[in-house]
């Protein structure tokens, strides 16, 4: 199972990389939105990985580590609004600048 | 047990809030600004005097004992950054309170914003609550670096942007890291599992310290990641790029905090790679300082020069060379604000052409905005009797080998002259070299003049009061590379009895 989500947070990372040296506003916020994932999913894994662990402490005999739950969940809620906010930002860009590219200028178009 | 420590998170907090919620009138909301940075000054003042004593306080939220709980802690470091700041606040917000907030009415809620992001990055004692506060500081600064709007900031903003959410990303896959392998968020607590560590974990750790690095790095626009900082600070309105003189500091304080405390069993990890980069970075912004065409990314490369300065002062690994960065971060800190805030004042009584280094129509002011630009230019590069001078020559004197003075001494002297060089030449230029009629109508008050005095009189003093401040840094120092008192300052941590809580 470790080597199944390695390969599962390896892979939407450079999904995210790739996306995120893309000339164009939209896919760089995608690439971004794809490391916020990743990211995401590595935190819940340094967790270490179980399996039929009662998620609450006191009803059975082990329990999963709490910590990297609530960490996951702020990082999550921190990457939602961020997404937000450079969603509106690459808007108001494009309104600015009259092009999507990430340097502001149609030049070397992709 | 003292609440104190929490006033320089909250008051700022509370502040941004209630000038959300009462903006209809400027001067109301000016006032407020401004009482509120002056209260901060004051209770960081108070926080520095408990902390030079050399106390540690910890306060631990939610009554929580550390390690399992976020505890603030307050040591002379954390003391020395927030008076740093808070002081640089004031004269940010004094000069944006003379109608340099307009456009726009969320300046100064986004500027107490991002100050609360600031102290409580200083003062927090677990490393995921210092991402925490990295990301509220973050947000501000992303809104701030937009304010007055156009096309320069909306390009220059979406690069920060971008850059600063993949670095937080990195921040995140980094504290994860080191939380999997030592369970443990309290950075006095991971600094203690890591010198205890599996040595088959080693690695992981190594691997979760070095991206910090680059994080830190990132924020410190150490090369080769410094390439936002300059079109950034260009962009940014005059009081935001003022502001910004701070977050640079920021990354270099993180990573003498970090590395201090969490790596110091592991002393060699960024050596190899702090020597190299402080010299490229320095090069990279003398280069910069020369080929910049306006005045504010001239000022922006300078804010680089300073981080390879600091850097080079970091990587000497001394305790004299830490004291030396720690007085020669304050200054520069308080002298590129200074000099953002002049670029700002001067572009406005040069018409169309802004503050490009041309010869153009002379200043309204050229007489007093000239001999404040002399001033600023003396400290910035390290002249008598300046505080950069003093910064200077104390980072020379703490080189402890022939080999390091062979990097530094050249380093900081080369440095300075090509500086004094690039800048007597936009001095030159801008105030002596002058064509055509004066532009009238620009004159700036006294108010914003005042802000910018008080910030060049500063480092005068600064200088003059050199020796019980280095005296402090040195303390500071000291107690940063003894890491054993704050070690016991949480492990001697009481929970608060149900009764005590008034």
């Amino acid at each position: 199972m470790e080597a199944l989500v390695a390969i599962a947070i390896g892979v939407m990372t450079s999904c995210a990389i790739y996306l995120m040296l893309r000339a164009r506003t939209f896919p760089v916020i995608l690439g971004l939105t794809l490391l916020s994932y990743a990211v995401n999913l590595f935190i819940f894994v340094m967790g270490r990985l179980s399996t039929g662990n009662p998620a609450v402490i006191g009803s059975g005999e082990t329990y999963p580590d709490p910590v990297p739950q609530a960490l996951v969940l702020t990082a999550i809620v921190i990457g939602f609004a961020m997404t937000a906010f450079i969603l509106v930002l690459a808007l108001r860009a494009r309104v600015e600048l009259g092009n999507d590219h990430v340097d502001g200028n149609q030049e070397g178009r992709t | 047990m003292s609440h104190w420590i929490l006033i320089p998170i909250l008051l700022p907090l509370f502040t941004g809030l209630a000038l959300l919620i009462w903006s209809d009138r400027i001067c109301v909301t000016r006032a407020i600004s401004a009482t509120s940075a002056l209260a901060l000054l004051a209770v960081d003042l108070l926080l520095l005097q408990r902390a030079a004593e050399g106390t540690i306080s910890l306060y631990a939220l939610g009554n929580w004992p550390p390690p399992f709980g976020i505890v603030l802690v307050l040591d002379r470091l954390a003391a020395l950054m927030l008076v740093m700041t808070s002081v640089l606040a004031l004269f940010v917000i004094w000069y944006a309170a003379c109608d340099r907030d307009q456009p726009g009415d969320s300046l100064h809620p986004l500027i107490h914003f991002l100050l609360m992001g600031l102290n409580g990055a200083f003062l927090t004692g677990d490393i995921f609550n210092l991402f925490v506060f990295f990301e509220v500081l973050l947000l501000s600064s992303y809104a701030l670096l937009l304010h007055g709007g156009g096309k320069e900031r909306a390009r220059a903003g979406f690069h920060y942007v971008v850059l600063n959410l993949a670095g937080s990303a990195l921040f995140l896959i980094a504290v994860s890291l080191l939380y999997g392998v030592t369970g443990t968020l309290n950075m006095a607590d991971m600094g203690q599992r890591i010198a205890q560590l599996d040595p088959a974990d080693r690695p992981l750790a190594i691997t979760g310290g070095l991206l910090l690095f680059a994080v830190f790095g990132l924020k410190a626009a150490v090369a080769p990641l410094y390439f936002w900082l300059p079109s950034a600070y260009a962009a940014a309105a005059g009081p935001v790029a003022a502001l910004f003189a701070v977050m640079t500091k920021l990354g270099i304080y993180s990573m003498v905090r970090v590395y201090s405390l969490v790596f110091a069993s592991e002393p060699g990890l960024l050596l190899p790679w702090l020597w190299p980069l402080a010299l490229v970075t320095l090069a990279a912004g003398i280069v910069g300082v020369f080929a910049a065409r306006e005045l504010r990314r001239q000022v922006a490369y300078l804010v680089l020069v300073s981080v390879g300065t600091l850097l080079l002062g970091v990587a000497m690994n001394s305790q004299q060379a830490l004291a030396a960065s720690l007085y020669y971060l304050v200054h520069s800190t308080w002298i590129c604000a200074a000099l953002f805030i002049l670029v700002d004042l001067m572009r406005q009584q040069r018409g169309l052409l802004e503050d490009t280094i041309e010869s153009g129509p002379p200043l309204v002011q050229g007489t007093i905005l000239g001999i404040f630009f002399f001033v600023a230019c003396a400290s910035v590069v390290g002249l008598p009797p300046t505080s950069g001078f003093v910064g200077k020559v104390n980072l020379m004197q703490a080189v402890s080998s022939t080999v390091e003075a062979v990097w530094v001494w050249p380093a900081l002297l080369i440095s300075g002259l090509l500086t004094i060089t690039a800048l007597s030449r936009s001095g030159t230029t801008i105030f002596w070299r002058t064509t055509g009629d004066v532009i009238a109508q620009s004159r700036a008050g006294v108010m914003p003049m005042v802000a910018v005095g008080g910030l060049l009189l500063i480092s005068i003093v600064f200088s003059f009061a050199g020796d019980p401040v280095l005296s402090f840094m040195s303390d500071t120092a000291q107690q940063l590379a003894d890491s054993t008192a704050y070690l016991e300052a949480s492990s001697l941590f009481q929970p608060v009895e149900r009764g005590d809580i008034r």
